[in-house]
């Protein structure tokens, strides 16, 4: 599957660019995150992000669609 | 209406924007870029949002106060990208028929802003770091 990946404040940092586009085996938002923390040296755990899938916030169990955009979401600051 | 800007707010115009025949009261609030954090010294922020996603759900929130509270209008707009101590990074305004509601509507915006929409606070600090803040308000390291 082919995805387009987002990314966010301190993971932006971590990976060095907004958005990514990746080929995966992962077929869930989870397995795709835990993937993509492997290969960039992400601190946090999934358990501390929220998930959008094509524009709205999604489950992490979501299953994933061929060119679905996918961003993975830090905890927010705004205010 | 919820906005995300990366020009400076124009707090008085959003306010004249809140009148209306209706209204007996009008609360704003304004959130502003201090030079402190946490015990460091902060000489400047970046706000990064997504922005799509930002707009829908800071819509949802402002919808939902209009549901909950006996309010005549609300707004509010975030700053995105680089501000200097002093600058205003959010503002909300509510008018409604009693202060209340406009008090209370206006506290719920800003409170469920700051816990839900997906915008993110780059502190750049007097000693040349800088770090992406979470809930905890603590810098995550790695920021750079």
């Amino acid at each position: 599957m082919r995805y387009r990946v987002l990314y966010f404040a301190s993971l932006r940092d971590a990976a060095g660019c907004d958005a990514e586009e990746v080929g995966s085996a992962s077929r869930d938002a989870r397995a795709l995150y835990d993937e993509l923390r492997g290969r960039h040296g992400f601190t946090l755990s999934a358990e501390r992000l929220r998930v959008a899938v094509n524009g709205e916030f999604a489950e992490w169990s979501r299953t994933l669609s061929d060119d679905d955009e996918v961003a993975f979401l830090p905890p927010v600051s705004g205010g | 209406m919820f906005v995300l800007s990366d020009r400076p707010i124009d707090a008085a115009a959003l306010t004249r924007a809140l009148a209306h025949a209706a209204a007996g009261a009008c609360v704003t609030f304004e959130g502003w870029v201090r030079d402190h954090n946490a015990g460091r010294a902060v000489r400047a922020l970046d706000y990064q949002a997504y922005e799509p996603l930002a707009g829908r759900e800071g819509a949802r929130v402002l919808a939902e106060a209009m549901q909950q509270f006996a309010i005549v209008d609300i707004r509010c707009v975030h700053r995105t990208g680089a501000l200097a101590i002093g600058d205003l990074a959010v503002w909300v305004g509510v008018s409604a028929a009693h202060r209340d509601a406009a008090f209370a509507a206006c506290r719920y915006v800003i409170d469920e802003v700051k816990k839900r929409v997906p915008i993110w606070k780059n502190e750049h600090y007097a000693d040349g770091e800088s770090g992406w803040l979470h809930p905890d308000n603590t810098p995550v390291a790695g920021g750079a």
